[in-house]
């Protein structure tokens, strides 16, 4: 048995509070760089709308059925219209590319770099309370949410070396000030050992899988939230409609969102499918049987036919879109169901994982 | 799928003769439903239901029909509780058994979407894997007359001096392609304008069959478990052995097909079992940290006997089985004398746990007393401690201070009469009270070593130490391995289905009137492929490179006006 180290413990919930702490202010950073980015790239377009106005109708014809998940991959249409064109004809929202633009948004950089302070901190908590109970820091509620807060963050930032999506930066840090709080509230655990049925081997491999997918499916679920919004907006832009919703301007199109997030699906979809197997196989080693519809075992199901159904539905003709978002929603809406009733409310052999 | 093919045959069938065309178009355009004829609807629900639409909204049904197995109890997984549940919820939970919600994993509608699900599947794979299986034995596509209407074009000048007639730079261009994984064919390499088609990523195909078709193979590996599998539940006090016959477990639970020759006459004899409970965390004293139990197995009746150590997570493999460590208790030693002064019982009582540390249930019952069968009900506390209000209870999960507290009864237990019974249970209906709380005589309260007389020289019991048992649960499942051979053949299928790219390429070549020699290629996609500029990239660079061009002629965006080689397609 490894011996429980008090003080590092202690530490640690320093460290997430302090990490929290940064995260809210890198918060406030992302929602102002929302708002200033989106004022400033408005004005560039209306400049430019009124220098030629021709060229504004032609944008607004281009890109008008965008939102509306027309595929674009093989699509017989002109050679503006091609992804790798390089000419990004867009109307209203931000390259559909996600590549960083020469233009300096001073806020997100305040924000990156707030929550690339966070993460270290937040990271420090991580490590501490690993070395403080002397193995991994999953064995609980509040250690799964704080570490895969942490994951979920980390994650956002290393996209953010390829891809330009601090637009998501509201959310997934949003997201992970939520996760920390309700941790140190709701779910707050000491430092300790692990019950006898969570000593295996398989608590690393299983668990981390788990968190990685979930951070995954984090992401995609704040994608899919901005694709709906952004495809009503576009709509309405489309229409000649007043834009109300302006902050929306530093995001990109509906469409490239849902490629993305399509993408970052498929690897999550695959760690789930993982996390389902590697889970059954630890049933199998610990309770002799690989499935027996426990509540764990019922929802994490459900969240793999979900997701299984958003694969498809990308390839079913009437369900790419807003209705694939929707899908991508509903299924992280099961994994913070999963999370939270079936852990706490229903009673099953995971019940021991929790509070 | 039957009901709904009768449900549609009914209406149209009956008129649907052989009608004049001119007829039947007449009816299409009046009746809203078509004269399919029994065989058409056949085909029309086999479409319908292999489509991917109705696959998806079976797959959608299909997660949200496994939700109510985790909102109500489970008949497999624990039957008392559903029985419980049912009476604590007189008004509806007669109707959720009719529903069988508390059997959702096996009920028929939850059969039937899973059912239809895999009927669809079948039904979309098996198509797919001909019409796939006659891809991979054809030749690429034709090449389009149009290749600047791809997705990713591109054109390629090669100076006049360079020697490289168009022959063989499609030639050259084909050896590349080959290099790089297409399957390539060459077509009028002599002619003015040699072309190749090439294509490359079946394996994506594959892959997705693969995962498909897996997702079956697990389903069949889920079904011979339940055919030719089983499982049981013992319960091991410390000394006692288990020996792996029928009569030896106290729960069987056989798969469909089960025959008990099966069972391989293995034993194992649990010598100590340890549980080591934190100490040091505050907040978290008595939580269990270690399970130890020490065994000797033997393989056959007359194999050596083997020393062996059962842990959570930690199975041992016996005669194909494998044996858990699932749950584990205390066994209070007792000896109970009847009214004529005999042992009428000597040994360990399982006690059921029943709530936090170890504060257990204990029912004895003593068939062999005389001239009375004795009965005795009431806790087992590990360490007892009392509250302010009185009310015991167990202060630590460890023997600090253990106590038995025992009601006492006589009468007639209606073991005799063949009708069995739970051990952990006692029906007081046909007994009289002789100890108890409210009774002039008291409850009986014991520690170790103490006897207690019961009233009306009935006889006595006496607390002689406590021992501990553990809980065994055995498994066979030959379907297992199967199961996760197919669960990673899914995931190699899966991964490679999403990963593997099947893309097309088309170039042509010709020669310029001035000379040159002009290269012009195309790329497709089949299926979502977001690296397919990065190919078309790729290829753009091997081929300057081969050929030794400049990099920037002919590139179509620094200088658009090159024109191509299929003057008559500009």
């Amino acid at each position: 048995m490894p011996v429980i180290n008090e003080t590092l413990g202690q530490y640690s919930e320093l460290f997430m509070l302090l990490a929290a702490g940064t995260y809210t202010v890198a918060f406030i950073a992302f929602a102002w760089d929302l708002a200033k980015s989106s004022k400033a790239l408005r004005a560039i377009d209306e400049k430019a709308a009124a220098s030629s106005p021709a060229q504004k109708v032609a944008v607004a014809a281009g890109r008008g059925g965008g939102g509306l998940g027309v595929v674009d991959a093989g699509g017989p249409a002109g050679r503006a219209e091609r992804p790798t064109s390089g000419l990004t004809v867009e109307g209203g929202t931000a390259a559909g590319d996600m590549k960083y633009s020469a233009e300096r948004r001073v806020p997100a950089r305040v924000a990156v770099a707030l929550t690339v302070l966070g993460v270290l901190i937040h990271g420090a908590g991580v490590v501490t309370r690993a070395l403080g109970a002397g193995r991994v820091p999953w064995g609980n509620m509040y250690e799964f949410l704080t570490t895969g807060a942490f994951v979920a963050v980390a994650v956002f930032l290393i996209v953010l070396i390829r891809r330009d999506l601090r637009f998501l930066g509201t959310f997934v840090i949003g997201l992970a000030i939520i996760m920390l709080v309700a941790a140190s509230v709701s779910f707050w655990t000491p430092v300790g050992h692990l019950v006898p049925a969570l000593q295996s081997y398989w608590l690393i491999i299983h668990v981390s899988i788990a968190v990685l997918s979930s951070a995954l499916f984090t992401l995609t679920f704040a994608m899919s939230a901005l694709q709906l919004v952004q495809s009503y907006r576009q709509k309405n832009l489309a229409a000649g409609r007043a834009d109300n919703l302006g902050f929306m301007r530093v995001v990109p199109n509906a469409l490239s969102l849902e490629n993305l997030s399509y993408r970052i699906n498929a690897i999550a979809f695959i760690g789930w499918t993982f996390t389902l197997m590697f889970g059954a196989i630890w049933a199998e080693k610990a309770w002799g049987r690989f499935w027996g519809w426990d509540p764990k075992e019922v929802w994490t199901f459900v969240i793999w036919v979900v997701y299984a159904g958003y694969l498809h539905a990308r390839a079913t003709r009437g369900w790419t879109g807003t209705r694939a978002a929707w899908l991508s929603i509903v299924g992280y809406a099961c994994v913070i169901i999963n999370f939270t009733l079936v852990n706490t409310v229903f009673n099953g052999l995971h019940s021991y994982s929790g509070l | 799928m039957s009901e709904s093919v009768k449900a549609k045959k009914k209406s149209p069938a009956a008129e649907s003769t052989k009608t004049a065309e001119g007829k039947l178009q007449q009816a299409k355009s009046e009746a809203a439903l078509p004269s399919l004829g029994i065989l058409g609807m056949l085909r029309w629900a086999w479409t319908q239901l292999t489509s991917m639409r109705t696959a998806l909204f079976l797959l959608l049904l299909l997660a949200v029909g496994a939700v109510p197995g985790s909102l109500f109890p489970q008949r497999p997984a624990n039957p008392a509780v559903v029985t419980q549940y049912i009476k604590d919820n007189p008004s509806y939970g007669q109707l959720l058994d009719a529903l069988q919600l508390y059997d959702v994993y096996s009920s028929a509608w939850f059969s039937a979407i899973y059912i239809l699900l895999f009927i669809s599947l079948i039904g979309c794979v098996t198509p797919r894997a001909i019409a796939h299986y006659k891809a991979m034995k054809s030749q690429p596509p034709r090449t389009p007359k149009r290749l600047s209407r791809l997705p990713e074009y591109g054109t390629l000048a090669l100076p006049a001096d360079a020697g490289i007639p168009a022959s063989k730079a499609i030639n050259d261009a084909a050896g590349l392609l080959k290099r790089r994984g297409y399957r390539v064919e060459v077509r009028d390499v002599d002619g003015d304008l040699p072309s190749l088609g090439a294509e490359r990523g079946f394996l994506k195909e594959v892959g997705n069959l693969v995962f498909h078709t897996s997702l079956i193979g697990v389903l069949v590996s889920v079904a011979i478990g339940g055919l030719f599998g089983y499982s049981g539940q013992r319960i091991l006090v410390e000394g006692e052995t288990f020996v792996n016959t029928l009569v030896g477990y106290d729960q069987f639970t056989p798969g469909t097909n089960f025959q008990s020759s099966w069972l391989q006459p293995y034993s194992i004899q649990l010598d100590k079992f340890e549980a080591t409970f934190d100490r040091e965390s505050p907040k978290k004293i008595g939580q269990p940290i270690d399970y130890t139990a020490e065994v000797t197995t033997k393989e056959n009746p007359d194999s050596p006997a083997k020393k062996e150590i059962l842990k959570v997570n930690d199975p041992i493999t016996l005669g194909g089985t494998s044996l858990y460590l699932t749950g584990n208790g205390y066994a209070p030693v007792v000896t109970v004398r009847d009214g004529e002064g005999n042992i009428a019982f000597q040994g360990p009582v399982t006690a059921k746990v029943q709530g936090d540390n170890y504060y257990s249930s204990v029912v004895i019952k003593v068939p062999d007393g005389k001239p009375d069968q004795l009965a005795f009900q009431g806790f087992f506390l590990p360490t007892a401690f009392k509250s302010e209000e009185g009310i015991s209870f167990s202060a630590s999960p460890e023997l600090f201070n253990p106590q038995l507290s025992l009601d006492s009864y006589f009468g007639d237990l209606g073991l005799d009469k063949g009708v069995p019974q739970n051990v952990f249970e006692l029906d007081v209906r046909n007994l009289q009270q002789l100890n108890g709380r409210k009774l002039e005589a008291g409850g009986i309260t014991l520690a170790p070593g103490m006897t207690k007389t019961l009233p009306d020289g009935k006889g006595s019991i006496s607390f002689d130490g406590v021992k501990k048992y553990i809980g065994v649960d055995v498994h066979h499942n030959p379907g297992q391995l199967y199961a996760l051979i197919f669960g990673l053949l899914a995931v190699a299928g899966l991964v490679t289905s999403l990963y593997v790219n099947r893309r097309r390429v088309w170039v042509r070549t010709g020669t310029h009137q001035d000379g040159r020699t002009m290269v012009e290629y195309g790329l497709l996609a089949r299926g979502e492929d977001h690296r397919l500029a990065g190919e078309a990239a790729a290829l753009r660079e091997l081929l300057t490179r081969e050929w030794q061009i400049p990099s920037d002629s002919g590139n179509p965006s620094a200088n658009p006006t090159v024109s191509s080689p299929t003057s008559k397609d500009q």
